[in-house]
């Protein structure tokens, strides 16, 4: 394959995709008729009301979960021996029986990576958001804002070709969350890393995104897609401009209608 | 600045009344400690407090209880834990004082209760004596051990080892727990990861955990060549234990959150690396909880096995005293299971630190 190709075609290319879920009243339809195509080294972002199937997706873009109809492909990358991709979890995810440092380097030790190696790579991470000083610790003995931190840099550290992040800032305080925006906005700058990226945060879709995509209430229908046109390199200064606020007016005026409609379907 | 002189004053308010309740908490002290040991004696002199015994004990318990609070209340931080450890300590031994009084002072019949000093001097006698017929002691008589070791090299150790009681219920529960635990967890992560495994086993499983062990152990002594040897013993113990590992493993790997393993399987994970950082670790938990009722398990079935058939070992020793009516000898012998219990399960709560030091 050559470069030319591999630019032309999506990194991740999804289509029609459906996710039936048996329940003891009946199916319960989680995402339905969804597609998305995501370039190579795009920044992508799903917002849409709770329970609308946006965790369901990334999980079967990621490969755990089963299809129940369509498919999902994500392209192999050119260099041999990379993950094809890395999930920041809801949940965070992060073992309660391994050290921080070595969640971190989980990815890269499940590879075989040498110990001295991946505790170095680890070590930079941890640096990187300020957990330098927890390498040692337990993830019980961490708050709950670090340990998203270190699901976070643990997904990072593993270094693969498409980054799948499920709402990874969502536990943070409003301060830490900031610095931590901005922090993710430097790391993308620097890789141009493909990222699929869940939040409930209209500020951070349209700060991060490239593009924001809307789901609608379940089941997850594909609502519409607002293409971010403002510059690169942002900080967190973007948040400040005429334009950003336009944008999230304008998703706003979509996603508020959805919500209202996720809770009146969930009594 | 207004804040400043108030928030003084609410201190001194503090400390005042800290001060006052510590005042009341002296006083009530006296006064619950007195009350308590005047109602006895009273009890006592009417000549009642024989046929109200449980009445003064529950109601001495609990004015005991109360005055142990408010002491609690009283002690600084500091001396916070040799305060709970005296509690701990100190309230078993009131107890056994009180069990020594009673018989002493003949309250109690003493030839079916025997007071802690006759237990205690049953236990020595134990220790110390060799019983020639059955060619056994308590502990192997340990203080002979540099003797026969210059006399007749490990040969002679070995001798005196075999001829103890502890060792050889210590033995067989130790080879027996490990002959079990080893395989029910292997079973029982296998029963926990595949389901086919686990439909298959499952049923036959719950049938044999609730079969009394010493009722198939008649069964289990057929099988070996020599049935009164300690093979039956063994594997009655290791029996009862896979069974309970069995099933407590099976539940552990179970119950580790999904999330996990999505984990694990996300950051590629292979089969083996799965059940080494994923699997494993996550059970341990349920695990080390089913290897500490499956030690009581593993107690309660070689003491009662030793009761029915064995010429050695603490529970046979322990029926041995009560068939020739050597009450104090019996409970020496309980004393024994206990404390071997106690060691015991120190020593799984040691290898559990040492396993996950993640844990609290
Ligand atoms: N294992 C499952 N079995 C049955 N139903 C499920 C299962 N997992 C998810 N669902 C249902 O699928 C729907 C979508 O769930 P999902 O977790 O994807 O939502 P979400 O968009 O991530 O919500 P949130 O923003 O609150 O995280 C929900 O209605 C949920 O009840
Ligand atoms: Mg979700």
């Amino acid at each position: 394959m050559t470069r030319a190709n591999a630019v032309a075609m999506p990194k991740i290319l999804a289509r029609n995709v459906s996710k039936i879920y048996p329940t003891i009243d009946g199916e319960t339809v989680a995402v339905k008729d969804f597609s998305l195509e995501v370039a190579d080294g795009e920044f992508v972002c799903i917002v849409g009301p709770s329970g609308c199937g946006k965790s369901t997706f990334l999980r079967m873009v990621a490969g755990l979960d089963d299809i129940s109809a369509g498919s999902i492909r994500v392209s192999p990358g050119d260099e041999p021996g990379k993950p094809s991709n890395s999930v920041v979890f809801q949940e965070y995810a992060i073992f309660p029986w391994k050290t921080v440092i070595d969640n971190v380097a989980f990815g890269l030790e499940m590879r075989g990576v040498s110990r001295t190696k991946r505790l170095e790579v680890a070590r930079y991470w941890l640096d990187r958001v300020g957990l330098a000083k927890f390498a040692g610790y337990y993830p019980h003995q961490i708050s709950g804002g670090m340990k998203q931190r270190v699901s976070i840099i643990r997904a990072l550290a593993n270094d693969p070709e498409v980054l799948l992040m499920d709402e990874p800032l969502g536990a943070l305080d409003a301060q830490t969350r900031v610095v931590l925006q901005e922090e993710l906005l430097r790391i993308w700058e620097e890789t141009r890393k493909t990222v699929v990226y869940i939040t409930h945060s209209l500020d951070e879709a349209v700060l991060l995104g490239d593009r924001v995509i809307l789901m609608s209430a379940q089941p997850g229908q594909h609502l519409a897609t607002f293409n971010i046109d403002l510059p690169r390199p942002r900080s967190i200064e973007t948040i400040n401009g005429p334009r950003f606020a336009e944008y999230r007016a304008m998703i706003w005026e979509k996603l508020s209608h959805e919500v209202r409609r996720a809770m009146e379907q969930q009594q | 600045m207004s804040e400043l002189p108030h928030s003084a004053a609410q201190d001194a308010g503090l400390t005042v009344n800290s001060a006052a309740v510590r005042d009341a908490d002296r006083r009530a002290i006296l006064l619950l400690f007195g009350g308590i040991v005047v109602f006895n004696l009273a009890l006592f002199a009417v000549g009642l407090w024989r046929p109200l015994a449980w009445l003064a004990i529950v109601a001495s318990f609990v004015t005991l209880v109360l005055v142990c609070e408010r002491i609690g209340r009283m002690v600084s931080p500091r001396a916070r834990s040799a305060y709970e450890r005296s509690l701990a300590f100190g309230f078993p031994l009131a107890v056994l004082a009180l069990w020594q009084i009673a018989g002493d002072t003949g309250m109690i019949n003493t030839t079916w209760f025997p007071q802690p000093s006759k237990i205690a001097a049953g236990l020595w006698d134990m220790i110390v004596r060799y019983d020639r017929l059955s060619g056994t002691s308590l502990l192997g008589r340990p203080w002979l051990i540099p003797e026969a070791f210059s006399q007749n090299g490990l040969a002679g150790v070995w001798a005196l080892l075999s001829e103890s009681h502890v060792l050889a219920t210590v033995s067989r529960v130790l080879i027996g727990f490990i002959l079990g635990a080893v395989p029910g967890i292997l079973l029982g992560v296998v029963m926990g990861v595949n389901q086919t495994v686990r439909l298959m086993l499952d049923t036959t499983i719950s049938a044999v955990y609730v079969l009394p062990k010493i009722a198939i152990f008649p069964i289990v002594m057929l099988i070996f060549a020599d049935p009164f040897g300690e093979g039956p013993k063994i594997l009655v113990v290791a029996l009862a234990v896979f069974i309970l590992m069995t099933i407590n493993t099976m539940a552990g790997v179970r119950g580790i959150d999904k999330v996990y393993l999505m984990a694990g399987r996300n950051y590629g994970a292979n089969g083996w690396q799965m059940m080494r950082h994923v699997i494993v670790p996550g059970a341990m938990p349920v695990i080390f909880a089913g290897l500490r009722i499956a030690l009581g398990t593993a107690m309660i079935v070689i003491i009662s096995v030793e009761f029915l058939r064995a010429k050695q070992g603490v529970g046979f020793i322990t029926f041995y005293y009560w068939e020739v009516l050597n009450p104090e000898k019996m409970y020496a012998g309980l004393v024994v299971v206990m404390l071997l219990g106690i060691m015991l399960t120190y020593l799984l709560q040691w290898l559990q630190r040492r396993m996950m030091p993640w844990h609290r």
